[in-house]
């Protein structure tokens, strides 16, 4: 029964190693993102990706069909979502500039895809919120004066 | 072809630039080691609801049957009614 059970739990943390080793880069980058860190030198996301992952692993048996990924994303972007005042300082990556609720709803918009409705729902915002968040986000990153391929158009 | 769309086009391409550099190796093994730690404390926040209900139960228990309280008649005298 025991030793069933650890052999259980063994499959699982398998299973997670694996899902690790195919999404990890892309959660990563994401988490970066959000941190406003350089790639390559980002402690701070590492971080916050190991606590999401951490809570994706305890919950594996009870994911149940339902996608690792997703329920990583969801806890990485509450997990941000709940300490955006450690992340307000510019760190020097992309979205460096931008303050972290911009960075939020600008990666799960476009870097994730995922419309407007589902993330003012799963952030608690009203929709406006997330509106007006993603244009001035989209406004402070198409004016940085070092993005050569951006048209250069305030406001 | 509305400037909007192009505009996220532009910033969705910008965001999703790989950013050429390696997943650190102990990825995998820090996030393993944190949900097992996540585990094993849930194991033992649930042993110990179990520890304190089996408790309260047991002290229930004993206490009835130190106190006997079934054991003592009913009062016999109802308080008068409307005097």
């Amino acid at each position: 029964m025991r030793e069933r059970q650890q052999q259980q739990e063994r499959l699982r943390a398998l299973e997670f190693e694996a899902f690790v080793a195919g999404a990890g880069g892309r959660l990563l980058h994401a988490a970066t993102l959000l941190t406003g860190e350089p790639p390559g030198a980002a402690p701070e996301a590492e971080r916050l990706l190991v606590r999401a992952l951490g809570r994706t692993r305890a919950d594996w048996a009870r994911l149940r069909g339902g996608d690792p990924y997703d329920r990583t994303r969801q806890e990485l972007a509450a997990r941000f979502a709940r300490s955006t005042r450690r992340h307000r300082r510019a760190r020097g990556g992309l979205l460096g500039g931008l303050s972290p609720h911009e960075r939020l709803v600008l990666v799960l918009r476009l870097y994730e895809g995922i419309a407007e409705e589902q993330v003012a729902a799963g952030l608690g915002l009203p929709v406006e919120r997330v509106r007006a968040l993603h244009t001035r986000a989209m406004t402070a990153l198409l004016s940085r004066p070092s993005e050569a391929e951006a048209q250069h158009e305030p406001a | 072809m509305s400037p909007p769309d192009r505009k996220e086009a532009d910033v969705r391409a910008l965001l999703r630039q790989p950013p050429g550099v390696p997943v650190p190796a102990d990825l995998a093994a820090r996030a393993l080691a944190q949900g097992e730690r996540l585990l094993r404390r849930r194991r033992v926040r649930l042993a110990l609801v179990w520890v304190t209900v089996l408790t309260a139960l047991l002290a229930l228990v004993v206490c009835s049957l130190v106190l006997d309280p079934w054991s003592e008649p009913p009062p016999t005298t109802s308080p008068a009614v409307g005097r």
